[in-house]
Protein backbone atom coordinates (compact mmCIF):
# COMPACT_ATOMS: atom_id res chain seq x y z
CA UNK A 1 0.00 0.00 0.00
CA UNK A 2 1.57 3.59 -0.77
CA UNK A 3 1.49 6.26 1.72
CA UNK A 4 -1.30 8.17 -0.32
CA UNK A 5 -3.52 5.28 -0.31
CA UNK A 6 -2.86 5.15 3.46
CA UNK A 7 -3.85 8.31 4.10
CA UNK A 8 -7.54 8.39 1.50
CA UNK A 9 -8.45 5.08 3.90
CA UNK A 10 -7.92 7.26 6.79
CA UNK A 11 -9.59 9.95 5.88
CA UNK A 12 -12.37 7.82 4.16
CA UNK A 13 -12.88 5.63 7.63
CA UNK A 14 -13.41 9.08 9.10
CA UNK A 15 -15.65 10.36 6.94
CA UNK A 16 -17.78 7.01 7.56
CA UNK A 17 -17.64 7.67 11.27
CA UNK A 18 -18.70 11.42 11.22
CA UNK A 19 -21.81 10.07 8.65
CA UNK A 20 -22.41 7.67 10.96
CA UNK A 21 -22.44 10.24 13.75
CA UNK A 22 -24.39 12.55 11.82
CA UNK A 23 -26.90 10.05 10.56
CA UNK A 24 -27.27 8.05 14.04
CA UNK A 25 -27.42 10.47 16.68
CA UNK A 26 -30.06 12.12 18.15
CA UNK A 27 -28.68 15.09 19.44
CA UNK A 28 -28.18 18.38 16.90
CA UNK A 29 -24.86 19.25 18.44
CA UNK A 30 -23.41 15.51 17.90
CA UNK A 31 -24.69 15.99 14.14
CA UNK A 32 -22.78 19.19 13.84
CA UNK A 33 -19.68 17.50 15.20
CA UNK A 34 -20.21 14.50 12.62
CA UNK A 35 -20.37 17.16 10.35
CA UNK A 36 -17.09 18.76 10.98
CA UNK A 37 -15.34 15.25 11.47
CA UNK A 38 -16.73 14.76 7.54
CA UNK A 39 -15.34 18.15 6.51
CA UNK A 40 -11.97 17.63 8.27
CA UNK A 41 -11.57 14.23 6.49
CA UNK A 42 -12.20 15.88 2.87
CA UNK A 43 -9.13 18.06 4.35
CA UNK A 44 -6.84 15.64 4.67
CA UNK A 45 -7.71 14.29 1.33
CA UNK A 46 -6.37 17.33 0.14
CA UNK A 47 -3.41 17.53 1.93
CA UNK A 48 -2.15 14.18 1.24
CA UNK A 49 -2.84 14.46 -2.79
CA UNK A 50 -1.13 18.34 -2.39
CA UNK A 51 1.59 16.31 -0.95
CA UNK A 52 2.33 13.42 -2.95
CA UNK A 53 1.11 15.53 -6.29
CA UNK A 54 4.20 16.41 -8.62
CA UNK A 55 4.16 19.92 -8.43
CA UNK A 56 3.82 21.23 -4.39
CA UNK A 57 4.47 24.28 -5.33
CA UNK A 58 1.81 25.02 -6.75
CA UNK A 59 0.06 25.15 -3.45
CA UNK A 60 -3.63 24.31 -4.98
CA UNK A 61 -4.24 21.42 -2.49
CA UNK A 62 -2.82 23.33 0.32
CA UNK A 63 -5.39 26.15 -0.46
CA UNK A 64 -8.35 24.66 -0.36
CA UNK A 65 -7.96 22.92 2.75
CA UNK A 66 -6.81 26.34 4.09
CA UNK A 67 -9.84 28.01 3.09
CA UNK A 68 -11.80 24.77 3.78
CA UNK A 69 -10.86 25.63 7.56
CA UNK A 70 -12.26 29.01 7.27
CA UNK A 71 -15.39 28.30 5.69
CA UNK A 72 -15.85 25.43 8.15
CA UNK A 73 -15.19 27.63 11.24
CA UNK A 74 -17.80 30.06 10.02
CA UNK A 75 -20.60 27.04 9.27
CA UNK A 76 -20.01 25.55 13.46
CA UNK A 77 -20.04 29.24 14.40
CA UNK A 78 -23.60 29.82 12.36
CA UNK A 79 -24.82 25.79 13.02
CA UNK A 80 -23.85 25.97 16.94
CA UNK A 81 -25.97 29.82 16.78
CA UNK A 82 -28.81 27.82 15.45
CA UNK A 83 -28.99 24.98 17.72
CA UNK A 84 -28.68 27.63 20.92
CA UNK A 85 -31.95 29.60 19.36
CA UNK A 86 -33.71 26.40 18.73
CA UNK A 87 -33.01 25.17 22.15
CA UNK A 88 -34.06 28.59 22.95
CA UNK A 89 -37.83 28.10 21.04
CA UNK A 90 -38.28 24.23 21.96
CA UNK A 91 -36.43 23.46 24.96
CA UNK A 92 -34.80 20.56 23.37
CA UNK A 93 -31.83 19.82 21.48
CA UNK A 94 -33.35 15.87 20.32
CA UNK A 95 -33.64 15.82 16.41
CA UNK A 96 -36.75 13.10 16.65
CA UNK A 97 -38.91 15.71 18.40
CA UNK A 98 -38.24 18.59 16.39
CA UNK A 99 -40.78 17.27 13.76
CA UNK A 100 -42.66 20.75 13.01
CA UNK A 101 -41.69 23.66 10.92
CA UNK A 102 -44.15 26.26 12.47
CA UNK A 103 -43.69 26.51 16.81
CA UNK B 1 4.35 3.23 6.09
CA UNK B 2 6.22 4.42 9.31
CA UNK B 3 5.10 3.33 13.36
CA UNK B 4 4.20 6.78 13.93
CA UNK B 5 1.64 6.81 11.02
CA UNK B 6 -0.08 4.37 12.37
CA UNK B 7 0.06 5.20 15.92
CA UNK B 8 -1.25 9.04 15.14
CA UNK B 9 -3.76 7.54 12.78
CA UNK B 10 -5.30 5.22 15.45
CA UNK B 11 -5.53 7.75 17.90
CA UNK B 12 -7.50 9.99 14.85
CA UNK B 13 -10.20 7.22 14.09
CA UNK B 14 -10.37 6.37 18.17
CA UNK B 15 -11.12 9.50 18.71
CA UNK B 16 -13.57 9.75 16.00
CA UNK B 17 -15.11 6.74 16.86
CA UNK B 18 -15.16 7.87 20.94
CA UNK B 19 -17.10 11.11 19.70
CA UNK B 20 -19.87 8.98 18.06
CA UNK B 21 -20.42 6.80 20.20
CA UNK B 22 -19.66 8.16 24.19
CA UNK B 23 -22.94 8.99 25.94
CA UNK B 24 -22.56 12.28 27.79
CA UNK B 25 -21.94 14.86 24.98
CA UNK B 26 -19.20 16.59 27.15
CA UNK B 27 -17.47 13.23 26.69
CA UNK B 28 -17.99 13.59 23.03
CA UNK B 29 -16.63 16.92 22.64
CA UNK B 30 -13.28 16.10 24.61
CA UNK B 31 -13.08 12.92 22.21
CA UNK B 32 -13.55 15.23 18.65
CA UNK B 33 -10.80 17.22 20.00
CA UNK B 34 -8.39 14.60 20.45
CA UNK B 35 -9.75 13.69 16.65
CA UNK B 36 -8.95 17.40 15.44
CA UNK B 37 -5.49 16.89 17.34
CA UNK B 38 -5.02 13.76 15.67
CA UNK B 39 -5.88 15.34 12.04
CA UNK B 40 -3.50 18.32 13.15
CA UNK B 41 -0.93 15.75 13.64
CA UNK B 42 -1.37 13.74 10.03
CA UNK B 43 -1.45 17.27 8.97
CA UNK B 44 2.29 18.04 10.06
CA UNK B 45 2.87 14.31 9.07
CA UNK B 46 2.05 15.61 5.08
CA UNK B 47 4.92 18.37 5.62
CA UNK B 48 1.99 20.59 5.54
CA UNK B 49 3.14 22.67 8.70
CA UNK B 50 0.81 26.07 7.85
CA UNK B 51 -2.43 23.76 7.59
CA UNK B 52 -1.73 21.69 10.68
CA UNK B 53 -1.12 24.46 12.95
CA UNK B 54 -4.00 26.36 11.54
CA UNK B 55 -5.91 23.17 12.20
CA UNK B 56 -4.84 23.52 16.01
CA UNK B 57 -5.96 26.80 16.24
CA UNK B 58 -8.93 27.64 14.04
CA UNK B 59 -10.50 23.75 15.82
CA UNK B 60 -8.53 22.78 19.22
CA UNK B 61 -8.87 26.45 19.79
CA UNK B 62 -11.99 27.49 18.21
CA UNK B 63 -14.79 24.94 17.18
CA UNK B 64 -14.02 22.75 20.02
CA UNK B 65 -14.57 25.37 22.60
CA UNK B 66 -18.02 26.59 20.77
CA UNK B 67 -19.07 23.13 20.60
CA UNK B 68 -18.55 23.20 24.45
CA UNK B 69 -20.01 26.39 24.98
CA UNK B 70 -23.00 24.94 22.79
CA UNK B 71 -23.33 22.13 25.19
CA UNK B 72 -23.23 23.98 28.09
CA UNK B 73 -25.93 26.70 27.03
CA UNK B 74 -28.03 23.70 26.18
CA UNK B 75 -28.19 21.53 28.88
CA UNK B 76 -26.62 18.65 26.64
CA UNK B 77 -24.90 17.15 29.99
CA UNK B 78 -27.86 15.86 31.02
CA UNK B 79 -28.56 12.54 29.36
CA UNK B 80 -31.95 12.14 27.87
CA UNK B 81 -34.15 9.01 28.95
CA UNK B 82 -35.11 7.66 25.82
CA UNK B 83 -31.35 6.92 24.66
CA UNK B 84 -28.68 8.98 22.48
CA UNK B 85 -29.13 7.33 19.30
CA UNK B 86 -32.05 7.54 16.66
CA UNK B 87 -34.96 5.59 16.22
CA UNK B 88 -33.81 5.15 12.63
CA UNK B 89 -29.79 4.07 13.91
CA UNK B 90 -29.58 0.65 11.98
CA UNK B 91 -30.53 2.84 8.18
CA UNK B 92 -27.76 5.35 9.12
CA UNK B 93 -25.21 2.21 9.87
CA UNK B 94 -25.94 0.59 6.91
CA UNK B 95 -25.77 3.76 4.84
CA UNK B 96 -22.10 4.61 6.46
CA UNK B 97 -21.09 1.12 5.97
CA UNK B 98 -21.82 1.02 2.53
CA UNK B 99 -20.40 4.96 1.74
CA UNK B 100 -17.10 3.79 3.62
CA UNK B 101 -16.81 0.29 1.71
CA UNK B 102 -17.24 2.21 -1.54
CA UNK B 103 -14.63 4.71 -0.92
CA UNK B 104 -12.14 1.87 0.35
CA UNK B 105 -12.79 0.03 -2.69
CA UNK B 106 -12.11 3.20 -5.26
CA UNK B 107 -9.30 3.59 -3.41
CA UNK B 108 -7.75 0.23 -2.86
CA UNK B 109 -8.59 -0.47 -6.49
CA UNK B 110 -7.14 2.70 -8.10
CA UNK B 111 -3.72 3.17 -9.40
CA UNK B 112 -2.71 5.94 -7.44
CA UNK B 113 -0.32 7.28 -10.29
CA UNK B 114 1.35 10.40 -7.96
CA UNK B 115 4.45 9.14 -7.00
CA UNK B 116 6.29 11.78 -5.60
CA UNK B 117 6.80 9.86 -2.35
CA UNK B 118 10.40 11.36 -1.75
CA UNK B 119 10.71 14.48 -2.04
CA UNK B 120 9.78 16.46 0.39
CA UNK B 121 8.06 19.46 -1.09
CA UNK B 122 9.71 23.18 -0.23
CA UNK B 123 6.90 24.73 0.59
CA UNK B 124 7.52 27.71 3.48
CA UNK B 125 4.90 30.43 5.05
CA UNK B 126 6.28 32.91 3.17
CA UNK B 127 5.07 31.31 -0.46
CA UNK B 128 2.06 30.70 0.96
CA UNK B 129 1.82 34.24 2.35
CA UNK B 130 2.66 35.57 -1.14
CA UNK B 131 0.57 33.25 -3.08
CA UNK B 132 -2.53 34.43 -0.89
CA UNK B 133 -2.40 38.11 -1.47
CA UNK B 134 -1.20 37.18 -5.35
CA UNK B 135 -2.82 34.07 -6.97
CA UNK B 136 -5.66 33.80 -4.32
CA UNK B 137 -6.78 37.18 -3.55
CA UNK B 138 -10.35 36.87 -4.67
CA UNK B 139 -10.98 33.81 -2.55
CA UNK B 140 -8.82 35.10 0.56
CA UNK B 141 -11.56 38.22 0.37
CA UNK B 142 -14.51 36.54 -0.06
CA UNK B 143 -13.62 34.28 3.08
CA UNK B 144 -12.47 37.49 4.73
CA UNK B 145 -16.59 38.76 3.82
CA UNK B 146 -17.92 35.77 4.83
CA UNK B 147 -16.41 35.23 7.75
CA UNK B 148 -17.70 38.68 8.90
CA UNK B 149 -21.14 37.91 7.37
CA UNK B 150 -21.03 34.92 9.47
CA UNK B 151 -20.06 35.93 12.96
CA UNK B 152 -23.05 38.63 12.24
CA UNK B 153 -25.27 36.20 11.54
CA UNK B 154 -24.43 33.49 13.98
CA UNK B 155 -24.95 36.58 17.09
CA UNK B 156 -28.06 37.56 15.61
CA UNK B 157 -29.78 34.22 15.46
CA UNK B 158 -28.51 33.40 18.37
CA UNK B 159 -30.01 36.64 20.34
CA UNK B 160 -32.38 36.86 22.45
CA UNK B 161 -36.19 36.72 21.27
CA UNK B 162 -38.04 39.97 22.11
CA UNK B 163 -41.01 39.12 23.78
CA UNK B 164 -44.34 38.51 22.39
CA UNK B 165 -42.62 38.31 19.36
CA UNK B 166 -41.95 35.40 17.50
Amino acid sequence: MTPLAAYLLVAALLFAIGLAGALVRRNAILVLIGIELMLNSANLNFIAFWRYSPHPEALTGMMFAIFSIAVAAAEAAVGLGLVIAIYRHAQTTDLDKMNRMKG
Amino acid sequence: MSVIFYLIAALTVAGGLAAVLLKPLVHAALAVTIAFGGLALLFLLLDAQFAGFAQILVYIGAVAILIVFAILLTRGSELPKDGVFSKTWLVGLVIAAGVFSVLGWAVLASQTGLPNETAVPAVTVHDIGVALVGRYVLPLEIVALLLTAATIGAVIVAMHEKDGAQ
